[in-house]
């Protein structure tokens, strides 16, 4: 996967540190148009300051980020408004119900109230909440915050997803729902997405694949080709191998 | 982005920030009682010490209630900038600032609408308060009511913008006690908030010289003033300085480069 400039999300020579701390190395990658990225890596690869670096809550101060060819240096808003993050950490006002925590965000988007109500029913709809939306967020079990998250994040359209290990903590039902619902997401608007996680059930074969490892990309490509440039039977397998030999 | 996009999104910000107001109504009861406890007992406890002599903007001899009326006023603002930098803390330890920092408007026009948010609120209590401090015979003359409410917006921004400001530093939420302690009350007790400065002069050159200095005093007279219907220019320009520098080391706090957020280490 070269980055490009016509790549939903193109990153090159993306370095972060923390005083002393390297933790990203050089990272290159890509996700095209329609195409489901999975971000591969245990616990501390550093995934979540990747996603940190892409989402411009941290600075990149080495390297590139672009978003259909937008620089986040020099057209940052652009990039952004393209761009639906799910992050890791719950980001609801508990205290606001499930419509206002989407209209809030259609607002943070500059979208008018009546183009956004349509949308934002149409979205909950979608994840099968449609009939809680009056319901205070802390009323919600884990997974439906979650589902509401991923509606929110859909509200003003983007063409970029990110998620950042949106299934933890979730029980099968929800995981499958999630897992599910993106991967239709990818199939029918043609939505490029970035999900990061550390289980390697949420790879599908035909899925892209960016195994990161301490801070460092150690494989990449879709997921049947880096299974078999591992020369290994499975993903579990190649993703030990691609493990043990960085 | 139009023009009608960023009035959008400032009124989400505006909204949401009313919202939680109206939600929380302890914070709202206790900001309005706070002021109403100085206003019916330090007050009544202290006129028969306090003398006040004529000073502007006042004509005649007033009760020390008349007197501390504006201060108070000073002070609900005070504590509503803070309230607005302890939400910041919150929302950033909650998650719910990435929410808003991943907003395609930039990063400024985010802060500022907060900041206004803030503003708008705390005037609203401010109001109120005046409405019931009419009861205690604090009765400025009726288009002091109106002539307020610049001095207020303008004061309400530079408390506001501080206590952004101090978000910006404070990483946690339980450290957020010390900024009440080292911010909130020497600044207020070091002010012209409850006693006039010549008597401040006449204990202390010293401590008259850190009132002069202290913002507040500024934000506290240029309130007074207007509220009589008077200019104080003094008080206006440090105002409006304060807020321009508060709100310009806010946006530098907040950038993504520069600030906590690049000091911060990462999860994994």
């Amino acid at each position: 996967m070269p980055a490009t400039e016509m790549a939903a999300l193109a990153v090159t020579g993306l370095s972060h540190r923390f005083g002393q701390r390297t933790v990203l190395d050089d990272v290159a990658f890509s996700v095209q148009p329609g195409s489901f990225t999975v971000l591969l890596g245990p616990n501390g690869a550093g995934k979540t300051t990747l996603f940190a670096l892409v989402t411009r809550l941290y600075y990149a101060a080495a390297g590139r980020i672009a978003v259909f060819g937008r620089d986040f240096r020099e057209q940052p808003q652009a990039a952004l408004a393209r761009m639906g993050v799910v992050f890791q950490q719950p980001t609801l006002d508990l205290d606001l119900t499930v419509e206002q925590n989407l209209r809030y965000h259609a607002a943070l988007h500059g979208i008018a109230a009546t183009i956004a109500a349509p949308r934002i029913e149409a979205e909950l709809e979608r994840v099968g909440l449609l009939d809680r939306r009056r319901e205070r967020v802390r009323q919600l079990s884990g997974g439906q915050r979650r589902r509401v998250e991923l509606a929110r994040a859909l509200v003003h359209e983007p063409s970029l997803l990110l998620l950042d290990e949106p299934t933890a903590g979730l029980d099968f039902e929800s995981r499958r729902f999630l897992l599910g619902h993106v991967r239709r997401l990818c199939a029918e608007r043609g939505l490029a997405v970035l999900w990061a996680t550390h289980l390697i059930e949420e790879a599908a074969d035909d899925a892209d694949l960016v195994v990161l490892r301490a801070g460092k990309v150690v494989g990449q490509g879709r997921v049947s080709d880096v299974v078999a440039g591992a020369g290994a039977a499975g993903l579990q397998d190649a993703f030990e191998t691609l493990l043990r030999a960085a | 982005m139009t023009a009608a996009q960023y009035g959008r999104c400032m009124g989400g910000i505006v909204g949401r920030e009313t919202l939680r107001w109206v939600h929380q109504r302890g914070r709202f009861i206790s900001a309005l009682v706070r002021p109403l406890v100085w206003l019916a007992i330090f007050a009544a406890g202290f006129r028969f010490v306090l003398g006040v002599s004529i000073i502007p903007p006042y004509d005649t001899y007033i009760p020390y209630e008349v007197y501390i009326a504006p201060g108070l006023v000073a002070m609900i603002q005070l504590f509503n900038g803070m309230q607005s930098s302890l939400s910041m803390v919150y929302d950033r330890e909650m998650g719910s600032m990435k929410t808003l920092m991943v907003s395609p408007f930039p990063r400024w026009f985010l802060l500022l609408s907060k900041l206004l948010a803030g503003v708008a609120v705390s005037v609203v209590q401010a109001y109120i308060f005046l409405a019931i401090a009419w009861f205690w015979e604090i009765e400025p003359p009726p288009l002091g009511y109106l002539t307020v409410l610049p001095a207020l917006v303008l004061s309400g921004l530079m408390l506001g913008a501080l206590g952004l400001v101090l978000s910006s530093f404070v990483r946690q939420l339980e450290n957020f006690a010390g900024v009440m302690n080292f911010v909130i009350f020497p600044m207020f007790f070091a002010s012209s908030a409850l006693y006039p400065l010549w008597r401040v002069k006449e204990s202390s050159p010293v401590l008259w010289w850190v009132c002069q200095l202290n913002p507040f005093t500024s934000a506290t007279e240029l309130i007074r003033f207007a509220l009589y219907t008077q200019a104080q220019p003094v008080a206006l320009l440090v105002v409006t300085g304060c807020t321009l520098l508060f709100m310009a080391l806010a946006v530098i706090g907040y950038d993504p480069g520069r600030g906590f957020m690049a000091r911060r280490g990462g999860g994994d």
